[in-house]
């Protein structure tokens, strides 16, 4: 018998206790396959952050230190300045690296941190029940924005990746999606050359992944990724915002 | 090693060296500047990392990133800056990650001033942080004292799992004074198996998390700690006692203010009154047992601090009603003189 796919030796044998439709279990995997495909597993190191995905550290088959709220890339510079040589990165939501952890990211970016952040926008805070994030979009309906999100009120959404691109320390700055195959495929050579560019000593690398949730936004799994691509995608452009290559 | 004339801020920065800190995180704030700026100076020159962090808030969880990979890792700040800390310092302790934070402190509150205070007594021993937590904090009276008691805090740092403070203030950092190193080489940092250091494909990897949704589990997890806690009150607990045979007040002072205490009882016994003192070395865990044998003759307590009035609550638990306890302190920044806490002894003891 053939073996035409197995599961990557990246990820635990842990079920995931992410919603149904939810794309956390994707981006972990992509993570994952990158780690073993570029032979970095062994050594590498993880911050996980609040939100859901806090408890990826159950599900990558990696060494992981929890952060608190928005500081996994102060974590990850205490870690990275101990272990130069080895791979370091942080995965955190959008309300931990766009609302309370801004300057801890922009900080580690301004230094040339040389750690790979994970950053997985969904446009929401998934954890604590749907409440708005400083990426929600104008007209987005969450808890605490019951008749959708007001620029006059709360201001226009962040786009963080157009940001931090701006900021001299970053080398590789890319915002994908993960709501088809072909964008699946794209995101994996994105997080591929983030971790690359950091072994290489490049400079600060950030790959924004556009992630579904489908409690939080009231969706199906289906019509989640309907929606994300028909509403976060034209105001989340997906393209290269900075590279060592410069494109 | 010979004698050297040293800050007290500087003198515990050398210290940490010398005790094998190889990661210094940091944030400016007066008055302990000169711990930061020596150890820009010198820790690369020993192969250790200094790095500036962009707030306090960083520089701990770059501690807490730091230490959760293996190192020997410290911060210092100042009392707003420390406060600033606390969440992390409550993650620290929760994840069980060994440390030195050193306090400079500075009046308060808010943001207060820049001279010297004892005005975070409860922020150094009442936590700060949320839950339930404790941190050894080692209170030294003189630079040599400090650069004596960064190398103790390391160790025990390592021996417990836990953050360790060295509370000092602006006067005890900001003056100078001669201080002795032995030539002993740096302590072998102790084995870490459950650092993070990526598993090298030879074990299960290593998990530093203090999130525990099951609230037995967390429970567990909290009487685990305490268990610990318990073993460093029953240990750890240290303190000097000055002139306490025959003292008819005992007055209970740490870090620079039991420096002028002593002063106050030379001074007093020039009138004829014999005073003692019992100088707590650690505030947590508080030395509550000297108070348990005090001089027969001793009629009265006096807790002086320059604070208006924080440490006299552990005081009052460890004299547990025996005998009435006082409370002299000033605070905004002020030093108390000798002569003005000996004016209090008097009136005390009705001999004005």
């Amino acid at each position: 018998m053939t073996v035409v796919f197995s599961k990557t030796p990246g990820l635990t044998e842990n079920e995931t206790h992410y919603c149904p439709g939810c794309t956390h279990g994707t981006i972990h995997r992509l993570v994952a396959e990158v780690l073993v495909e570029l032979d970095l597993l062994d050594d590498t190191i993880g911050c996980a952050s609040v939100g859901c995905s806090i408890l990826s550290y159950n599900y990558l088959n990696i060494d992981m230190v929890e952060s608190a709220h928005g500081r996994a890339p102060a974590v990850a510079t205490g870690v990275k300045r101990v272990h130069p040589d080895k791979p370091v990165f942080t995965y955190q939501g959008d309300g931990d690296l766009a609302s309370i952890g801004t300057a801890e990211i922009v900080h580690a970016a301004h230094r040339g941190e040389k750690i790979t952040a994970i950053f997985v926008n969904n446009a929401i805070y998934g954890m604590t029940g749907g409440q708005m994030a400083p990426t929600t979009l104008i007209g987005q309906k969450v808890t605490t924005a019951p008749e959708g999100r007001n620029k006059a009120h709360s201001g226009m959404p962040l786009r963080m990746s157009e940001m931090l691109a701006q900021v001299p320390g970053s080398a590789y700055i890319e915002r994908v999606s993960v709501h088809n195959p072909k964008a699946i495929r794209r995101a994996k050579r994105a997080i591929k050359k983030a971790f690359t560019y950091q072994m290489e000593g490049r400079g600060f690398t950030m790959v924004e992944l556009l992630s579904t949730c489908p409690t939080g936004w009231g969706l199906s799994p289906v019509e989640s990724l309907k929606w994300l691509e028909e509403n976060m995608i034209p105001y989340y452009p997906l393209k290269v915002f900075r590279s060592p290559e410069g494109k | 090693m010979a004698r050297m004339l040293m800050k007290g801020n500087e003198a515990l920065a050398l210290a940490a060296i010398k005790a094998g800190c190889t990661h210094y995180f940091g944030y400016p704030i007066t008055p302990q500047n000169e711990i930061t700026e020596y150890l820009a100076h010198n820790m690369p020159k020993t192969g250790g990392v200094f790095l500036q962090a962009e707030s306090e808030l960083a520089a701990i969880n770059m501690v807490f990133g730091a230490s959760a990979a293996g190192a020997r890792a410290m911060t210092s700040s100042s009392s707003p800056g420390i406060a600033l800390m606390q969440e992390g310092i409550s993650g620290l302790a929760a994840a069980e990650l060994p440390c030195v934070i050193v306090n400079v402190q500075r009046g308060g509150p808010g943001i207060g001033g820049i001279q010297p205070s004892q005005a975070d007594y409860y922020q150094m021993t009442r936590g700060g942080g949320n839950g339930d937590y404790s941190i050894l904090a080692l209170a030294p009276a003189t630079v040599q004292e400090s650069a004596a008691m960064i190398r103790d805090a390391f160790e025990l740092a390592d021996k417990y799992r836990t953050p360790v403070f060295i509370v000092s203030d602006g006067m005890l950092g900001q003056m100078m004074e001669p201080v002795e190193y032995d030539d002993a080489p740096a302590p072998l940092p102790s084995d870490k198996p459950w650092a993070v250091v990526g598993h090298g494909g030879k074990r299960k990897p290593n998990t530093i998390k203090t999130l525990a949704l099951d609230p037995l589990v967390l429970e567990e997890m909290n009487l685990v700690r305490q268990e610990k806690y318990a073993r460093i009150v029953a240990s750890e607990v240290r303190y000097e006692e000055y002139r306490l045979d025959g003292a008819e007040i005992v007055l209970c002072a740490y870090g620079s203010t039991a420096r002028i205490v002593k002063n106050t009882i030379d001074l007093l016994e020039q009138d004829g009154i014999k005073a003692g003192l019992i100088r707590p070395q650690t505030l947590w865990p508080f030395p509550y047992a000297p108070f348990e044998n005090l001089p027969e003759r001793c009629k009265k307590i006096l807790s002086v601090e320059m604070s208006c009035g924080q440490m006299v609550d552990d005081v009052r638990l460890a004299v547990n009603g025996r005998l009435p306890v006082d409370f002299f302190g000033r605070t905004g920044g002020i030093i108390p003189a000798p002569k003005e806490i000996g004016a209090r002894v008097k009136q005390l003891l009705g001999r004005v």
